[in-house]
This record gives structure tokens, C-alpha cells and sequence, in this order.
């Protein structure tokens, strides 16, 4: 029952190279506690997307993974933290194609259809946090979000 | 237990030249700077070498995420206007399935399931009086 062993981790996103270990480690922990393929490959698109922002808009931060067990359902949670400039209007942030400038623009619309539940918590100043959860069966609970 | 996984590829990605088509395949986890090099690559060799269709083989990658769906829709804009024609081939089910709800669903992009037909389809005649392109086919 070992199954958690190296899914919890705390890595960091400094530069591009450390999307690869980001995407690879949500690889891994998702293929580890049971995720499927389709949703494996949700999982890890939209933890290169939040990293991404993070390292883009962020200027560099953090990721981590944890390990959640609720209602005999497995889920994995990513946390990706920054102590950038933060979002003023996080409303329009998550409304697809804006983008503050380079062109990426999918970030995090995008990336909220990907996964079960978002969470992000930001404001001028005070850096992002992005909370995402994905669950290898139905999501536990009402689904929160409109 | 970790090793099945291919490590992240960085550099150059090969070109390789058959005939008229340019043939690039993509394996693993790619690196930012190496899609660049490879959007890069690609105009130099076209313009060089005159070719006039590129196949982008990307059934080794495991996910496209949207910064390489736009390094591919750029690529596939730089070829035409260096007239080539560029057919992504191969992508894997779940990578469609994840780019739809992405909400990237590349309308620029001519897609294959095979080589095969990526290189059929850049060896025909350039369909000109018809844009509508490489899914018509009439019997």
C-alpha cells in the first residue's frame, strides 16, 4: 500500500528546463495512483500550462504535488506558488485568449477545463497561488464551481 | 521504477530530406528552446533546399500543451509562405482529446494518421482551384 511513495514532492520552476521535471513528475504521480491515460494527459497539460505562468507571469516559483484520498477515491493535488506581480482581475485572467502579453494566452482557462476542481488565490502584489485537483474516478462530493 | 520515462530532449531536432518532403519526428518531452530551434531549422532547410512539404511525425509525444500547438500552427504559417505544405502526423488520441478542451484546436493544421498519407497527400498536386483542402476526396 505503498502507492504514495514519491508522488509528494515540492519542485521548483526557474527556467524552462524545470517544465520537463514538472510535466514529468505529474506524469509519473498520476500514472502512480491510478489515473488513465486520457486523464493523464489532461493532468500533465494543464500542469505545464500553470507552469508555465508561473515561470512566465510569475517570475519562477514552485510546484507541489500531493497525494489525496477521499471517499475511497484517489486524487492528486498541484500547487503552483509565485511571488510575482499578481492578477488584478482574475476574472478576465481566466477568460480564454487573454493573455497580458506573450501570446500565451490558454494558460489558465485552459487549464481549469482540464482538471476537476481550480482554486487560485492572487492580488496585486502578493504573488499567485494556483490550486488544481484531479480524481482517478468521479470527483467526491458535489463538484464545487458554478 | 522511474526509467521508463524518455528523458528531455534538448538541442536540435534531425531533419531529414526525402525527395521534396522534409521529415522531422518528435520523441519525448521537448524543451522550449528546441521547438524554437526546430520552427527555426525548418525555414533555413525549405529555403535552402526548395522543398515543398514538411511532415511533422509527433505520435512519440505525449502531450501538446499550447505553446507547442503554436510553435506547430507557426510552423505550418512560416512553410506556406515559404511555399511548403506542412501535415502534422500521428497525433495520439488523448493529445486530442486534452487540446479540444484546451480550447486549441489548431484550424490551420492539416493532419495525418500516417506517413503514408502525409506523404501522399504533400506528393499530389497542390489542390488550387479548391481550398478546401485535404480532407476532400471525391470518389
Amino acid at each position: 500500500m505503498d502507492t504514495a511513495a514519491g508522488v509528494e514532492a515540492r519542485l521548483p520552476i526557474r527556467s524552462d528546463m524545470d517544465l520537463v521535471w514538472v510535466r514529468q513528475h505529474v506524469r509519473q504521480a498520476a500514472a502512480q495512483l491510478g489515473f488513465g491515460l486520457v486523464d493523464q494527459t489532461k493532468l500533465v497539460t494543464a500542469a505545464s500550462e500553470l507552469a508555465r505562468n508561473t515561470l512566465v507571469y510569475g517570475g519562477g516559483g514552485t510546484m507541489e504535488t500531493q497525494h489525496l484520498v477521499s471517499g475511497g477515491v484517489r486524487g492528486l493535488r498541484l500547487t503552483f506558488s509565485d511571488e510575482g506581480p499578481g492578477i488584478a482581475d482574475l476574472e478576465q485572467a481566466l477568460s480564454d485568449g487573454y493573455t497580458s502579453g506573450d501570446g500565451l494566452g490558454m494558460g489558465l482557462g485552459g487549464a481549469r477545463r482540464l482538471v476537476h476542481e481550480f482554486a487560485i488565490e492572487s492580488s496585486p502584489g502578493a504573488g499567485t497561488i494556483v490550486r488544481v485537483t484531479s480524481w482517478t474516478g468521479r470527483p467526491p462530493g458535489p463538484r464545487e464551481e458554478s | 521504477m522511474s526509467e521508463a520515462f524518455p528523458g528531455p530532449v534538448t538541442g536540435h531536432v534531425p531533419v531529414l530530406r526525402l525527395g521534396e518532403v522534409l521529415l522531422v519526428t518528435l520523441q519525448g518531452d521537448l524543451h522550449d528552446s528546441t521547438a524554437h530551434q526546430l520552427q527555426e531549422d525548418l525555414a533555413e532547410t525549405i529555403a535552402r533546399s526548395g522543398a515543398t512539404g514538411v511532415v511533422i511525425d509527433i505520435s512519440g509525444v505525449e502531450i501538446v500543451d499550447s505553446f507547442l500547438g503554436r510553435v506547430l500552427a507557426e510552423i505550418a504559417a512560416q512553410s506556406s509562405l515559404l511555399a511548403a505544405r506542412t501535415v502534422v502526423v500521428g497525433m495520439r488520441p488523448a493529445v486530442a482529446i486534452t487540446l479540444v478542451e484546451l480550447g486549441l484546436t489548431l484550424p490551420g493544421l492539416r493532419t495525418a494518421l500516417s506517413t503514408e498519407v502525409a506523404m501522399e497527400l504533400l506528393t499530389r498536386p497542390t489542390p488550387s482551384s479548391r481550398s478546401a483542402g485535404t480532407r476532400q476526396e471525391s470518389p
